[in-house]
């Protein structure tokens, strides 16, 4: 039974100072599955998001990887096992240039960060791998520039070019479409969509259209707890999430 | 987008290999720099006053330790004095102590001290960030500075003085201004060289992310606690050798160099030059130390302090990026 399940958590609860804000929330990622974490704001999306990802340290629960125990384990730790997440306002290295920033996590798994009397001419083997997953998202042609020059599409491509460096089992995405026009929401799709062959994907996300393009499951996260798990349109069609999300759907079916 | 697509029609091996021919003719055209760099240093001795040069490299090797870790880990530390102090007070003592201990092996006793040193103070400060990591540095800097005071073996207010120089190797006769010049400037390049290497090695591509931003760096699985100990510890042992370096050259080790000011002095170098910029330090360590000597010799006397604000001042304003980071900006301007 634990293993068709890649990522799970039971009893998750997280208070800040007597405030609850993820309360008991027992999750379950099966293996292969785009899933989706979404609920109206403060339902505890990105609080969930960062306990998983040992950002914050959980009040009380357990969080289990492959049914492996977690919970005690530092944030870079759990990179090294596979996990390895984004972030919602797009985390590039500035002042590195594009080619320098999946680089740098190619150069995790050769373990030499620590040589510092080595010359970073030995990093330069790396240089095609790094192109060609510059390349999968059309940024080979901005190789030597800035990181902080791209515009923003361009950057959470590069984010995510990055992140599949490290070639990680569980992919976990902060809202991936965040503050972005329709063109680049449907290249992050395409994006995520070829990311997601053979792996597993765990995001948050606030664009319903996206999170039905894209997930095979949605967890309904709210006032911290689950409302409601299921496919599309079953948690679509449940009376609670609609009563939940009453305020904030208007401005989710404006969005472009 | 037809250049984008022309661009993309080269296989990505010869893009890569183009990119390596660029990289590789900056590196010639820097090394050939440094040449000419060394070049005018090994000459200097001839225009200029030795003890005056030896006094330049000896600061300018303890701001290029502090720029390392401010400029390249983005750890602002206030209590590197203690460093600097501490290669100073141990080498001074082992000098004096053991008489017909070479030069070398009490430079390295200093150095060797001021690694572990800083050790010390970064397992207790570096997971604390910002304001509060350099508020914790002062304070064990403080700490230090009242051990010196204190300790039966610094001469407390009056220091060491009267260090012996020691031969070089138990050989040459380091006596002679000329010879040790060339030993201090032997001492900056080797410094100078290690920091150079860490820059430009795996080490600093790892240290240049953890800069740019540290919870990415994290999510890529690194260690970021243990790289920047390690940024802080290679800063303090080449702190430590510039402190060590000076105790030889003006056979003194004294309170001076423990004192906070020492700890502002390096960081206004520093700015002064260009943080993050690999001149930088040498520029602002040669604009302060000449000031200083230049201006206190005159007629100004304690002036000089209020003079050296001023034109700090100017500088934060004038130009951010420092001296250094000023050229580049023109350079890059009008040549490219």
């Amino acid at each position: 039974m634990e293993s068709q399940f890649v990522l799970e958590t039971r009893g998750l609860t997280k208070e800040f100072r007597g405030f609850t804000a993820v309360d008991a929330v027992d999750l379950q990622v099966r293996q292969g599955h785009i899933h989706a974490l979404i609920g109206p704001n403060g339902a505890g999306k990105t609080t969930v998001f960062n306990l998983l990802t040992k950002f914050l340290t959980p009040t009380r629960g357990e969080i289990l990887y492959r049914g492996k125990n977690i919970t005690a384990m530092k944030a870079s730790e759990i990179a090294r096992l596979g996990l390895v997440r984004s972030f919602q306002i797009s985390a590039v290295f500035g002042h590195l240039s594009v080619l320098e920033n999946v680089r740098v996590a190619l150069q995790q798994k050769l373990g030499n960060s620590y040589q510092f009397w080595k010359s970073e001419r030995s990093l330069h083997a790396l240089d095609e791998q790094a192109m060609q997953l510059l390349a999968e998202v059309d940024l080979e042609s901005f190789a030597d520039t800035l990181a902080i020059e791209l515009p923003y599409g361009r950057k959470r491509a590069l984010e995510l070019a990055t992140t599949l460096a490290l070639d990680p089992v569980v992919l976990l995405l902060d809202e991936p479409t965040q503050g972005m026009g329709s063109e680049d929401v449907d290249m992050v799709v395409a994006l995520v969509r070829r990311a997601a062959v053979n792996r597993t994907v765990l995001m948050v996300e606030h664009n319903l259209s996206v999170v039905s393009r894209l997930c095979d499951r949605i967890t309904v996260l709210a006032r911290g707890a689950v409302l409601a798990e299921g496919d599309y349109d079953s948690v679509s069609a449940n009376p609670q999430v609609r009563e939940a999300y009453l305020g904030s759907e208007a401005a989710v079916e404006a969005q472009p | 987008m037809s250049s984008q697509e022309s661009v993309a029609a080269v296989p990505l091996a010869v893009r890569a290999n183009v990119e390596r021919e660029r990289r590789r003719a900056a590196t010639r055209r820097r090394q050939l720099f440094y040449l000419a760099l060394l070049g005018l240093a090994l000459l200097a001795p001839l225009a200029i006053y030795p003890v005056f040069l030896m006094k330049l490299l000896c600061f300018a090797l303890f701001a290029c330790a502090f720029n390392l870790l401010l400029g390249y880990a983005g750890l602002l530390s206030f209590g590197h004095a203690a460093f600097f102090a501490c290669g100073g007070y141990i080498t001074g003592h082992m000098l004096s102590t053991y008489s017909g201990l070479s030069t070398e092996l009490g430079i390295l006793a200093g150095t060797l001290a001021s690694t572990l040193l800083g050790l010390i103070f970064g397992l207790l400060a570096i997971r604390r960030q910002g304001i509060y990591f350099a508020m914790i540095t002062l304070a064990l800097a403080q700490m230090v500075f009242f051990v010196f005071v204190q300790a039966p073996f610094t001469g407390g207010e009056n220091g060491l003085q009267g260090v012996p120089r020691g031969h070089l190797f138990g050989l040459i006769d380091m006596q002679n201004n000329l010879a040790l010049y060339y030993v201090v400037l032997a001492v900056f390049v080797f410094g100078f060289a290690v920091i150079q290497r860490t820059i430009h090695s795996p080490y600093g591509q790892v240290l240049k992310a953890i800069r740019e931003n540290e919870p990415r760096a994290v999510s890529l699985g690194y260690n970021v606690d243990a790289h920047k100990l390690l940024a802080f510890v290679i800063s303090s042992a080449l702190a430590g050798l510039a402190g060590a370096t000076k105790t030889v050259v003006f056979q003194l080790a004294s309170l001076t160099d423990a004192h906070w000011h020492m700890s502002g002095e390096v960081i206004l170098m520093t700015l002064l030059g260009g943080v993050g910029t690999l001149l930088g330090p040498l520029v602002g360590a040669t604009v302060v130390v000449t000031l200083q000597s230049s201006l206190s010799n005159g007629p100004l006397g304690e002036w000089v302090h209020v003079i050296l604000g001023v034109i700090f001042v100017l500088c934060v304003l004038l130009f951010r990026s420092g001296i250094v980071g000023w050229l580049e900006r023109l350079v890059k301007r009008n040549f490219k």
